[in-house]
């Protein structure tokens, strides 16, 4: 799966994509953070607090249960500031 | 009509060609964003805009037809700027043209409140003490809340 990440996710994970093979046992967004938490210190940092940042699933918004497969995109960031 | 750019945007082409030919429109409401120079209490010598390719275009156009479920609108035109920008330089413009002016009015306001903070943008400042990532403001989301409509579809946030 594609993973990309913006803003201070970005700043924190220290990359903006990365592809990795969907991890044993993850089926859902939730479990694919929980899983991100464990891969290092700078992933710790910006998932610290899971309710705070946004996923979105192939450019739509995702909640915590929803599903992915290995063929998603996936970006993970802070809550938005446009305007 | 939805552009995101890096190039700057001139109003008085963009409001006159959102309207030419159409002599249906009784009115235009438009909102246009500048970097300000301070916030915070802090002096701003330049910010960059980072968004999302592709989910920022999607989501503008949903914000768009939920303005035009909700009024009668003749055309709707939202540009957003991304990468560097430094104070006084245009950010953002929203217009819309109906046949009557509440319309316009309030669908412009509806715009900018929701793209605020469902526009996939994040805001890099730089500071006079270094960078520093914009927080998303809880005015921002008071504002977007003031459009929800009880015990309809527009209760539960877009996504």
């Amino acid at each position: 799966m594609q993973l990309l990440y913006f803003g201070w996710v970005r700043g924190k994970i220290g990359t903006d994509r990365e592809t990795i093979e969907i991890p044993d046992g993850v089926t859902d967004v939730k479990g694919l953070i929980s899983w991100l938490r464990r891969r290092g210190k700078g992933y710790a940092e910006a998932l610290a607090e899971p309710l705070v940042v946004r996923v979105a699933v192939n450019q739509e918004l995702a909640d915590l249960d929803q599903p992915v497969t290995s063929s998603d995109e996936i970006a993970v960031f802070p809550p938005m500031t446009g305007g | 009509m939805i552009k995101v750019q890096s190039e700057d945007f001139d109003v008085g082409t963009e409001i006159e060609h959102l309207s030419k030919g159409d002599i249906g429109i009784g009115g235009l409401a438009c909102f246009v964003g500048l970097v300000r120079d301070i916030a915070d209490d802090e002096r701003i010598s330049s910010m960059i805009l980072e968004h999302y390719p592709g989910m920022t275009e999607r989501q503008l156009a949903k914000i768009e037809a939920e303005a035009r479920k909700r009024w009668q609108l003749n055309e709707v035109l939202i540009i957003h700027r991304y990468g560097k920008l430094t104070p006084g330089d245009r950010i953002v413009l929203v217009a819309t043209t109906s046949a009557h002016r509440d319309a316009a009015l309030e669908s412009c306001r509806f715009l900018i409140d929701w793209l605020k903070t469902k526009a996939p943008f994040w805001k890099l400042e730089n500071t006079e003490s270094g960078e520093r990532w914009v927080e998303a403001r809880e005015s921002d989301t008071v504002a977007e809340e003031r459009w929800i409509i009880p015990g309809t579809a527009g209760d539960k946030p877009i996504d």
